[in-house]
């Protein structure tokens, strides 16, 4: 198996994109990509576009984005692994690099969640459990699957509120230095406690919100890389997992089982140790898509102890400077929720960060070289870990 | 955001049609101001309706059950696990002989929430308490939880499975309530 780095990052402001259709959005991205890069179309042997869609008209996107990007011809498909599917894009792409069968790959991820109305966007989120026992006869929402885990994790280990809505405040903080962001805005804890119930403990500011964005990542074998750029950020491990489709089936709702398969994996793959993986990460993108699911991610991922991830919250210790320094671009709470760009961005955010290349309030100090990104598809039904480094892995 | 009900919404979501027939009547084109950006939006001429058929042949035996106030689950002999929601084969038996095995019904309360937002088909229901209820058998149950007061709930308080009509749908469905 050959070795894989990214060599190219773009992405598209996050937001409400009113003004450019899904196409336009994917090509804010890719145009900046292969610049990002130094190639051209004809440099590219496959697309893997994540884009998961209900909400948005084009129904084959991967061949509308490639049309209107000039890249024709290219092999490709379109990914689902729900808000994972950007992660499941890139690892595709990145194994076809890695296996010979091309020597670039491009991963891109694009939604236009507003293209319909907000309630129909919630509607469709909603279904994204089990349809038939969770939803058409129970009306599950996106938020009400996450709470029944706040719920269950605040109950058992004494987490409250305010722990969870530090998690909104940090994010906020940090999405304020972020050009792409979707809320520039910074919150208090008291904002976040008196924004209206959503799914009770959840409230509005523990969600990320309804976005638009496109993210895209130039992936390249080990000789092109080197002849592309100095400074190639290499796809150090990868781990997967996933879960029941229904919540019910789960023993509990105190971790996401699928997150402590993939991370293992992962960490076995890229040489962490898994008893202290806080000592290999300079930077960590992980999947806040509600407040708790950072919480959960802080454990899962062994930054914390379990029942314990919310006193890192609570004490400060993943802001820079922190133990470990979480989402430093503001997140999925507040840089956005694009559900098929979210895992490309992550990449990219990450590739930034390494590459010392993000604005100094909210640039991580890289010292180890290496930064991991977790995305979380549907509550834990699907998971991908990466592992990225400055150092080509052994 | 989704709070309305759903009357208003659909009333709401005519008179907009009417609204961009009209400006595709005057203007000749179907092109409106977006609610939050005033930037230019082509209408959709289109509408798509979907309304699943989805087949139950093989776990009928559970909504009979339901008619009668019952809740089935299956049960693999063989593996001595329960599926539920049922299903008709055991993937590890790779055979299809899973008995039908009525719920007893008592169980506790693992965990909560109250739906607020709720999504546009959901709209013509207050809001609802979905919970999750770990059964004596050894499964879990997902469903709504009948009670006045969402601040009575405690978790690990005793809960019962019972069978109602959800109005004002009219169909059989489950529900857990305090013991
Ligand atoms: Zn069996």
């Amino acid at each position: 198996m050959r070795k894989v780095a990214i060599v190219g990052v773009g992405q598209s402001p996050f937001g409400r994109a009113s003004d450019r259709g899904i196409n336009e959005l994917a090509w804010q991205a890719i145009k900046q990509a292969l610049q990002d890069a130094g190639i051209t179309q004809r440099d590219v042997g496959f697309v893997s576009v994540a884009n998961v869609g209900g909400w948005s008209a084009e129904p084959l996107p991967a061949i509308s984005v490639n049309e209107y990007a000039g890249l024709t011809g290219v092999g490709t498909y379109r990914v689902e692994a729900a808000c994972a599917s950007g992660s499941a894009a890139l690892v595709t792409a990145a194994n076809l690099v890695s296996s010979g069968a091309v020597d670039i790959a491009l991963a891109v991820g694009v939604e236009r969640m507003n293209e319909s109305p907000t309630p129909t966007a919630v509607e469709l989120i909603g279904r994204a459990g089990n349809y038939f026992w969770e939803f058409d006869m129970f009306g599950l929402t996106f938020p009400s699957y996450y709470a029944l885990y706040a719920t269950a994790y605040m109950n058992k280990y004494g987490a409250t509120e305010e722990d969870l809505a530090k998690i909104s405040v940090k994010n906020h903080f940090y999405a304020s230095f972020n050009e792409y962001a979707a809320f520039r805005k910074r919150v208090t804890v008291d904002d976040v406690l008196k924004s209206r119930p959503v799914a009770w403990p959840l409230k509005l500011l523990d969600c990320s919100p309804i976005t638009d964005g496109a993210a895209a990542v130039v992936l390249a074998s080990e000789d092109v890389a080197r002849k592309l750029t100095d400074t190639p950020v290499w796809i150090a491990g990868v781990g997967y997992g996933s879960d029941t489709s229904n919540l019910s089936k789960r023993p509990d709702f105190l971790t996401l089982r699928a997150t402590r398969k993939a991370a293992a994996e992962a960490y076995k793959k890229a040489g962490v140790d898994p008893s202290k993986p806080v000592k290999s990460f300079d930077v960590v993108e992980v999947h806040d898509c509600f407040t708790i699911a950072e919480i959960l991610a802080y454990e899962d991922l062994g930054f914390a102890a379990p029942g314990q991830g919310y006193m890192l919250a609570r004490e400060g210790e993943t802001y820079k400077g922190g133990l470990i320094p979480v989402n430093l671009d503001g997140g999925l709470k507040a840089k956005g929720h694009p559900i098929g760009a979210t895992g490309v961005s992550m990449a990219a955010e990450i590739t930034k960060q390494l590459r010392q290349e993000v604005p100094a309030e909210r640039q991580a100090d890289i010292v180890k070289g290496m930064g991991l990104a977790h995305n979380v598809g549907g509550t834990g039904h699907y998971t991908y870990v990466t592992i990225y480094s400055l150092q080509k892995p052994g | 955001m989704s709070t309305i009900p759903r009357e208003e919404l659909e009333k709401m979501v005519k008179s907009w049609l009417e609204m961009v027939e009209q400006i595709t009547r005057s203007e000749g084109l179907p092109i409106v101001p977006d609610e939050k950006t005033g930037d230019p939006v082509w209408v959709d001429l289109r509408e798509l309706r979907l309304k699943y058929l989805i087949p139950i042949a093989r776990i009928r035996k559970f909504f009979d059950g339901l008619k009668e106030g019952k809740v089935y689950a299956t049960r693999c002999p063989v593996q001595d696990v329960y599926f539920f929601p049922p299903q008709a084969d055991c993937p590890y038996c790779m055979d299809e002989n899973l008995e039908w095995v009525e719920i007893r019904g008592r169980g506790t309360l693992v965990t909560y929430t109250v739906v607020s937002v709720k999504p546009a088909s959901y709209l013509h229901y207050p809001d609802y308490i979905i919970a999750i209820a770990r059964m004596e058998e050894g499964f879990n149950v997902l469903c709504w939880m009948s009670v006045d007061d969402p601040s009575q709930l405690r978790i690990g308080m005793p809960v019962k499975l019972v069978v109602k009509r959800r109005e004002p749908e009219g169909f059989f469905t489950y529900y857990l309530e305090p013991e």
